[in-house]
């Protein structure tokens, strides 16, 4: 019999009751709950008279709604000037309260972005079966835990029963060998992976990030990975538990500890594939020709080399792709075969459940540091994902650092992301943007967004266009 | 949940492929803590030529005659013909709720984005898979007759074209029998209660610090 990949293993401690159609009841130890999602799962629940199943397995915090000017923060939810924002808001704090949830509220040191908060509190661990009412829930399958994205009906599904009802998914596994040239991130590897398997590629898969890449990369680099699964169709990214996990595990806040530690150090030493795992899907990139990536179009997988072209619908063959390019360089107003370089921006977004945590802080910073921000470029953001993470920055006078360039530092939250607060592009402006998502509209109506690392977002806000990070010197 | 059993109606085209979450139903409308009131803004911004918002009524917004799903051949359409990947992106429910709400029962696509596709089923719509020839087919045929109708049978597991020809469809067992009965499946879950209760007790002995977070 063939061995058992990490995501096999995962499953199999999880499976409370295997049906006979092949769907099974998986237990979920932790839920992560936002505003966004929730309101309507916990009037379901009400107007069916039910209870939460394990409150002290739930988290939740406000993130999407937040403001992040220090102006409008400093009075918490009164000073939310949206006020559909802040009933959504002040409703997730009236759920918590009433059922004893434990909740990082809007001002809380430890409040911030849903897939920031869960893996640096510790309350995302290794192992666990973890879900939130958002497509991003990948994200925490960095620490070896099997973590899916849902909808509103499965969060009240999850609450009132703390069960999920689920297929076991296919097995993909995508191993990036080599090493990766300097100046290129986690976030470059991500999204040439998505340019080479698609949108849609990873749909019914769980993938997992193996190979020398992944094995070298750092916690946060494989969260920015595992981040974007869902943008490759995959539900649930994940790489396997090793020294690293461990050590980016350890003291943290909700981390077991002392004897809890080693006994579950010892479980979690076997997560991971065996050797004679059978995958139902294996792609192998060469990680040693990843470039600084830059995406062009209205899908993740609209995706190419900072030093390559926007493509021409002249040289796709299949109709329906060709109607696709054609459509998204209208909308992005870009030419087919216009350097990546030609694109000039007015915006620079630093930030997002992908792109927000101290190393992606400290890797925008390295850039700007002694430079201006340009003088075309109306506006430039760094926004923390964290409460934590933003102490972290200041602490390291990173904060100075973007200021001093002319960027401006703000208050954790989703943010320009996905523009639900009052941070958004106007119609037509182009956005160096750092997080997951160029769909039309995404980042504010005829908003035109350009994925990319922290690096390059902060280097197209100095140079007032896309510029290959590596050019510019010292880089990380 | 409401049931769905068999379902008659006009076909209307989306027809691209990728359409994500975020297109179906912008962000700006996702601020309400309610259930409805989202179908006069599915495809906001395709529908109309303005930038729509939660506190701006959509009467008298400017209309974009170009989207087809305005015009008049396809008005009271209830089964949506797609392309591929529909429906990837964002997990908001809201996306199935506008769509039901807009009028649709029934989406039928060469493939789904996982997180939309269930949560399809948790609302009373149903999406269709079908080969990509036969979607290809079934625009052709839609686009040649004005008033094309479409038959669902999800007992029998068919589609049936105007001609009397069936396209015969998957759909998950247990999804099928919920969706049959409009069973709500917290209620079906609820019923093994117990099992929920030993796995607890069994994982409280292998691994207790999942058991006291927030203590």
């Amino acid at each position: 019999m063939a061995g058992k990949t990490l995501y096999d293993k995962l499953w199999d401690l999880h499976v409370v009751s295997q049906r006979d159609d092949g769907s099974a009841l998986i237990y979920i130890d932790r839920h992560i709950v936002h505003e966004v999602t929730s309101p309507q799962a916990f009037e379901g629940l009400r107007l069916a008279k039910r209870k939460p199943w394990r409150v002290d397995s739930v988290v939740a915090t406000p993130d999407h709604n937040v403001p992040t000017t220090s102006a409008e923060r400093a009075n918490g939810i009164a000073g939310i000037a949206d006020p559909t924002s802040k009933i959504q808001v002040q409703t997730l704090d009236d759920n918590c309260d009433e059922l004893g949830i434990l909740e990082f509220k809007i001002n809380d040191q430890r409040q911030g972005i849903v897939h920031v908060v869960g893996p640096e509190s510790g309350a995302c661990l290794p192992g666990m079966t973890i879900v939130c009412g958002d497509s991003h829930t990948s994200t925490n399958g960095a620490l070896g835990a099997l973590s899916i994205g849902i909808g509103t009906s499965e969060v009240e599904h999850v609450l009132a029963t703390q069960c999920l009802v689920a297929k076991k998914m296919k097995n993909m596994l995508i191993r990036v060998d080599g090493e990766l040239g300097l100046g290129v991130t986690p976030k470059d590897v991500v999204l040439a992976i998505i340019g080479t398997i698609g949108t849609a590629g990873g749909t019914g898969y769980a993938i997992e990030f193996g190979g020398d890449v992944f094995k070298a990369m750092t916690m946060e680099g494989r969260l920015t990975v595992c981040n974007m699964a869902i943008e490759a169709g995959a539900r649930a990214g994940m790489v396997a538990v090793d020294a690293t996990t461990l050590k980016y595990v350890k003291d943290k806040t909700f981390a077991p500890k002392d004897e809890a530690w080693d006994m579950a150090v010892a479980q979690w030493n076997q997560l991971h594939s065996d050797n004679d795992a059978m995958f139902d899907e294996v792609v192998a990139i060469d990680g040693a020709l990843i470039e600084p990536q830059v995406s062009w179009g209205t899908s993740p997988e609209m995706v190419v080399p900072v030093t390559g072209k926007v493509p021409n619908p002249v040289n796709e063959v299949d109709e329906v792709k060709k109607t696709g390019i054609e459509r998204a360089l209208e909308y992005m107003g870009l030419k087919a075969d216009q350097a990546i370089s030609d694109i000039h921006i007015d915006r620079v977004f630093i930030g997002s459940c992908t792109n927000s945590r101290i190393e992606d802080m400290r890797a925008a910073a390295a850039v700007v540091q002694g430079r201006q921000k340009a003088a075309s470029v109306k506006e430039a953001i760094v926004v923390p994902g964290s409460g934590l993470v933003k102490q972290q920055a200041e602490a390291e006078g990173l904060d100075k650092i973007f200021v001093a360039a002319g960027f401006e530092w703000r208050e954790p939250g989703c943010s320009m992301c996905l523009a639900m607060n009052a941070d958004r592009l106007n119609d037509g402006e182009h956005c160096a943007s750092t997080s997951n998502r160029n769909f039309e509209g995404r980042q504010g109506y005829g908003g035109r967004t350009h994925l990319v690392s922290p690096a390059m977002a902060a280097a197209a806000g100095i140079a007032g266009h896309f510029i290959d990070v590596r050019t510019m010197g010292e880089v990380q | 949940m409401r049931a769905f059993t068999q379902h008659t109606g006009l076909v209307g085209p989306m027809d691209r492929a990728n359409v994500d979450t975020d297109l179906i139903i912008p962000k700006q409308f996702l601020k309400s803590i309610k259930r409805s009131g989202f179908g006069p803004n599915a495809f906001d911004e395709l529908r109309y030529l303005d930038e729509g918002s939660p506190e701006k009524p959509n009467e008298g917004r400017p209309i974009n005659t170009e989207f087809p799903l305005n015009l008049e051949r396809y008005q009271g359409a209830s089964v949506l013909l797609t392309r591929k990947n529909f429906g990837c992106g964002s997990s908001r429910e809201h996306a199935p709720w506008a769509l039901d709400e807009y009028g649709f029962r029934a989406i039928i696509a060469p493939s789904f984005a996982d997180i939309f596709f269930n949560n399809c089923f948790k609302n009373g719509l149903l999406p269709i898979v079908l080969p990509e020839d036969t979607v290809e087919q079934l625009f052709a045929e839609m686009y040649a007759q004005e008033g094309y109708r479409l038959t669902v049978d999800l007992a029998q597991q068919v589609v049936v074209k105007p001609n009397g020809e069936t396209l015969t469809f998957e759909v998950d067992e247990f999804r099928k029998h919920c969706l049959l009965n409009g069973f709500d499946d917290i209620g079906v879950t609820l019923r093994d209660a117990d099992k929920i209760t030993a796995y607890e007790q069994a994982r409280k002995q292998t691994a207790p610090w999942l058991f006291n977070f927030g203590a």
